[in-house]
């Protein structure tokens, strides 16, 4: 199985299935292009997310992670909930394939828009920083077509001879003259 | 919990009696077929022996089948071997959409080298029009390689009339028949080619035994430098007991093709039927009349495609899919694409290629334990309360 236990756990017996219908934060990540689409809609009370629940178009990964996510944020403070971060609910959950870690593991991301719109609706300080997670997404990355480990900057993967070139949208690497961004799907204006 | 294996396009089962003659040449018969020795020429007169039984399924003459180790090494070969050999009368290959990724890459290999490449659109079903590929040549064109019939949809193509256009302009022609030789009947005569990759895993064969047909007379480069093996346009010693397994399963095949295509096609025909009406927004994709006849693929609306198959699998079911997710390169399937079907659909397809061991309670099962995996995923995607919602509207 490429999937380890937990993650098959959550995909047979996801929690947080559904949508709420009065959210008070609704966040939508991903796109058919990649295969994954995620979208998690919650109820805040006293700054703690009361409930959350979420619907994934997606893999086995894309699923379980959702699953994950939403159980990791259910009771948690708003700052609690913004130090959730797409490595740490991969790590919850026993990791997962490599070529999974940026397509399918957008869970923290999209609970995080939640959050933002959440805040937004409420005309908090509506301070749109970066999740802490992606400068760390970058440091790692692994060719899209041979799971290659790569630094992130380089114009060709050595193991499987691929030409690879920087995607302008996520800044992670695609092969070269790929009209379609594997990890962020991304279309690209070709010069 | 019942087994159901329905991905014969990724691997049959060996045939027994394939086996038990491949027995001997793991065994006590190890020669190298090269030596002078009783024990290397008893292993040379085996691998002739199954060069004569896959010449006589494709109806050519041994001498023009040289043994490979997979359909993707044939593809490479043929384009490779046929491009470079020719390439002082032009340097133009024309190849369609839909090929599979071992023609795809060679054809990307020799663009480096300076060769162009066109590739020829296919229509809604997969089927790939002989006019548009009249259309593509041009005076530098030296190959046109198109492949006989596709695994993800099953379509099969009109080779004879490809070939035709090919042959009167004094174009090489090769066919990708990997999906199709040992299940279908296939004559390199009558279709007219002048190169045609097989492979015997796809037809009760051993994975990594394979083969490619070149017509005499036909200039090919070597693929593997090196010694005398395979006329010498393929060396490295021989994968006996591979050979020997490709030649029982060609022989079996030649004999029992037409009884398997009886008995496996009404079944087929049967969850092609049953299918979109068990389940709304099921579509059929490929040919619906010109396919292979084990094979029925669709696009399931709403849902991703390695999530079904996962599902399915924990019910036993083993089937296949070109969405994205289901590829290590993340990429939807380009077959579908290049027919028009939208990315999201397209994560949404799957394929069941049945074998001769699938009983109609096999397809029973599939119907009965399908729908409710479907309407589960569907309950969980925003894709599918995004259409419900516009519906009300």
């Amino acid at each position: 199985m490429i999937y380890s236990e937990k993650v098959m756990e959550h995909f047979q017996n996801p929690r947080n299935v559904g949508v709420i219908k009065d959210a008070d934060g609704v966040g939508q990540v991903g796109n058919p292009v990649c295969g994954d689409m995620m979208s998690f809609y919650i109820k805040v009370k006293d700054n703690r997310i009361e409930d959350v629940k979420f619907q994934t178009f997606g893999c086995g990964a894309a699923i379980a992670v959702s699953s994950m996510v939403s159980e990791m944020a259910m009771g948690k403070t708003i700052e609690e909930v913004l130090e959730i971060t797409n490595r740490s609910v991969a790590e919850e959950l026993g990791g997962l394939p490599k070529n999974k870690l940026h397509c399918s593991n957008l869970g923290a991301d999209a609970l995080h828009k939640a959050i933002e719109n959440y805040k937004e609706r409420h005309k908090a300080e509506a301070k749109k920083k970066d999740t802490p997670d992606k400068s760390v997404d970058k440091e790692k990355c692994y060719c899209p077509y041979c799971e290659g480990p790569l630094e992130g900057m380089e114009d060709y993967c050595t193991k499987c001879e691929i030409e690879l070139e920087e995607c302008p949208e996520c800044g992670k690497p695609v092969k070269k003259g790929e009209e379609k961004c594997v990890y962020c799907g991304a279309t690209k204006v070709r010069v | 919990m019942r087994r159901v294996y329905l991905d014969r396009i990724a691997a049959t089962p060996l045939h027994p009696q394939v086996l038990e003659d491949m027995l001997p040449y793991l065994k006590e018969n190890f020669g190298n077929p090269q030596s002078l020795h009783s024990a290397g020429q008893e292993a040379l007169r085996a691998v002739e022996e199954a060069r004569e039984k896959a010449a006589q399924l494709i109806n050519c003459e041994p001498s023009e089948i040289f043994f490979t180790s997979s359909g993707s090494e044939s593809n490479n070969f043929a384009l490779k071997g046929l491009a470079l050999a020719h390439r002082n009368r032009g340097k133009h290959i024309v190849i369609s959409a839909i090929e599979h990724q071992s023609v795809l890459h060679s054809t990307k290999k020799l663009e480096k080298l300076g060769f162009t490449v066109s590739l020829v659109p296919v229509d809604k079903w997969g089927m790939v029009d002989a006019e548009e590929v009249q259309r593509a040549i041009t005076k530098e064109t030296i190959l046109v390689s198109i492949m006989l019939a596709n695994s993800e949809v099953g379509t099969i193509e009109p080779i004879e009339d490809i070939a035709n256009i090919c042959r009167s302009r004094d174009i090489l022609f090769h066919t990708d028949a990997v999906a199709a030789v040992g299940n279908i009947p296939v004559d390199v005569k009558e279709l007219g080619v002048d190169a045609l990759s097989l492979a015997g895993n796809q037809f009760y064969g051993p994975k990594g035994s394979a083969a490619l047909f070149v017509k005499k007379g036909t200039r090919i480069l070597p693929f593997i430098d090196g010694g005398i093996q395979e006329s010498g346009r393929r060396a490295g010693t021989e994968n006996v007991s591979g050979i020997v397994g490709l030649g029982k399963a060609t022989e079996i095949a030649k004999k029992e093709m037409e009884k398997r295509i009886e008995r496996v096609k009404p079944l087929r025909d049967r969850l092609i039927k049953l299918f979109p009406q068990k389940v709304e927004h099921v579509f059929l994709t490929g040919h619906p009349k010109k396919r292979l006849p084990y094979h029925a693929s669709f696009c399931i609306e709403f849902v991703e495609g390695e999530a079904m198959l996962l599902n399915l699998d924990m019910q036993g079911i083993a089937a296949s899919s070109g969405s994205a997710c289901t590829s290590r390169a993340l990429k939807a399937s380009h077959v579908l694409l290049a027919m028009g079907i939208d990315h999201a659909l397209a994560q949404g397809s799957l394929v069941f290629s049945l074998i001769e061991e699938t009983k109609s309670k096999d397809i029973d099962y599939l119907l009965e334990v399908f729908p409710p995996i479907i309407e589960r995923l569907r309950k969980m995607s925003p894709l599918y309360t995004q259409y419900l919602e516009e519906k009300e509207k």
